[in-house]
């Protein structure tokens, strides 16, 4: 079996600026965040970043590290907007967007994993979607009187993902109630880096969940990162619930240049480890509050 | 055990769930996707009463034949039917069995609707959330408004981003399954004239039209505008029994 793990410390050896980057999950859901906070700790800069954005675009666009946007929506969930982004956006510090619908954003995924220039959708007509995207473009059907847009394939140069278990190979397993779309961002990048909570065996696998919990298989997966905690401060159930004491602090720091370089210099100027303790030893100041 | 007599009184929420559930009469065996909390109790409501058939979601990943407790999802409980992750969704929508309640920051008098942005949206004033899944969702079936806070600056001359699409650009393609139903606010509830116009149906008891038009960034028609109904001491009951905590009053106080 080859081995495809790899410590998360390397991760950033595996990005280049300017690059195309997918991430998985969905607003403040199974993020990649351990990814992402190496991408923060690095100098890779002018990225494209493609997702169903949650604090992994905030992060991304309050450390000015995002050339271009390709989203349909930025959100925390249970806090309906992410003061980073929304300040970035409001600023102008994000050059260049793409903002889809939903179902626009799936299609566009869906033809850069199956290798086409686009794929048709009626999603769009009609709305302001294709006034701020005005490379977008219409395609009338071979068949009848129909005219859909045609949302262009995204091609991905690295997805990054986050998921419950994977074997060394690159199997990945999700154990809570949605998938997202992770399986889709591995297929349409040229290389996929995939974090878990725990490296099993393949057998270990489906030894207490059924087979249909495996997800990404590892023909789509180029590197396995063990980061336990990896998703934190988003969701990744069953393993552990948002964080919303640590999200809402998230968010009350970004409105304000002080709190976020407080913020920053608790949180985000060490390591993964640093991270962690630092999270911990919050997590004990509210208990005993 | 003493008997007591208990007098229900009806408050504007309650009002305002009667009218969602009103929306989805017709609605038939799709599924409601319901934003906001009246909007939530109100689905509810209407597959309780009128429309047993209608699928309710836990707005997570699973259509549930037993509704969690209110905003929660089926984690919480209930009994799920089906099993519609984010990715079913989109097939859902583009199939058209599907009826959305959907919020709105910005609403102009054909009925489009702004969740992106306020002013332009190259370096707006003010980011909101992303145009999420409005332009899908009016193409494709049934779409009405819920507006908890009903005023000049939601209801405008012109929207900034048009996210859902309203009746006039509703034309080819983009007009084929296009469905704008009805707008409830915490005031009153529109419906669109054959041009496709904004029109008051119904003004909720104890709202004034001067109060009404005052609150709408256009020039609305009062005169005729019946009271809106109020609801059935039997749907009191119901909605009593879905919102315990009363939350609605959290969104129409």
């Amino acid at each position: 079996m080859i081995d495809k793990t790899l410590p998360l410390s390397e991760v950033t050896s595996k990005i280049e600026s300017g690059m195309t980057i997918g991430i998985g999950g969905w607003g403040s859901r199974r993020k990649p965040m351990a990814l992402v906070r190496e991408i923060l700790r690095s100098d890779i800069t002018d990225l494209t970043v493609v997702a169903f954005g949650g604090p992994d675009v905030g992060l991304l666009a309050r450390a000015g590290k995002i050339r271009k946007l390709v989203y349909g929506f930025v959100s925390l969930d249970s806090i309906p907007l992410d003061p980073n982004f929304t300040r970035a956006r409001e600023r102008g510090e994000i050059p260049e967007t793409s903002e889809y619908d939903e179902g626009m954003f799936v299609a566009g995924l869906k033809a850069g994993a199956n290798r086409l220039s686009f794929q048709p959708i009626r999603a769009g007509l009609g709305s302001d979607v294709l006034a701020m995207n005005p490379d977008l473009k219409t395609v009338k059907s071979p068949y009848d009187d129909e005219e859909y847009v045609a949302v262009p394939g995204l091609r991905l140069d690295v997805s990054l993902i986050h998921l419950n278990r994977a074997d060394a190979a690159g199997n990945g397993q999700y154990l809570g109630p949605d998938p997202y779309f992770d399986e889709l961002f591995a297929m349409a990048a040229d290389t996929t880096i995939m974090s878990v909570e725990q490296v099993v065996s393949t057998a270990d696998l489906t030894a207490k969940a059924p087979p249909q919990t495996l997800l990404v298989p590892r023909i789509f997966v180029n590197h396995v990162v063990e980061t336990p905690g990896g998703a934190h401060f988003t969701l990744c159930e069953p393993d552990y619930g948002r964080d919303e004491a640590f999200q809402k602090a998230y968010a009350a720091a970004a409105r304000s240049d002080d709190d976020w370089t407080a913020f920053e210099s608790r949180f985000l100027s060490g390591d993964e480890a640093a991270y962690q303790a630092a999270v911990e030893a919050f997590t004990n100041e509210g208990d005993t509050q | 055990m003493t008997t007591q007599t208990t007098t229900q009184t009806v408050t504007r929420a309650d009002v305002c769930v009667a009218a969602v559930s009103d929306a989805f009469k017709d609605s038939g065996e799709v599924l409601a996707h319901a934003v906001g909390i009246v909007p939530a109790i109100g689905v509810r409501l209407a597959k309780a009463t009128h429309t047993p058939e209608l699928a309710l979601s836990d707005g997570e990943a699973f259509m549930m034949a037993e509704a969690p407790p209110l905003l929660k999802t089926a984690a919480a409980g209930g009994t799920p039917e089906a099993w519609v992750p984010f990715r079913s969704i989109f097939d859902i929508v583009a199939s058209g069995r599907r009826h959305s309640m959907m919020g709105a920051s910005q609403i102009d008098r054909h009925g489009n609707q702004n969740i992106s942005s306020i002013g332009d949206w190259r370096q707006p004033k003010r980011q909101l959330i992303g145009v999420r899944g409005a332009p899908g969702n009016t193409v494709n079936h049934r779409v009405d408004y819920w507006v908890a806070k009903h005023s000049a600056r939601i209801f405008v001359g012109s929207v900034d981003v048009a996210s859902g699409v309203g009746n006039d650009r509703a034309v080819g393609t983009a007009g084929r399954f296009h469905d704008l139903g009805i707008i409830v606010t915490n005031l009153a509830v529109f419906g669109y004239d054959e041009s496709g116009l904004i029109k008051v149906s119904s003004i909720h008891p104890g709202v004034t039209p001067e109060e009404l038009q005052e609150a709408t960034g256009f020039e609305i028609d009062t005169s005729d505008a019946p009271l809106t109904r109020e609801p059935t001491s039997e749907e009191l009951r119901i909605i009593e029994a879905e919102d315990p905590k009363g939350l609605r009053f959290k969104e129409v106080p």
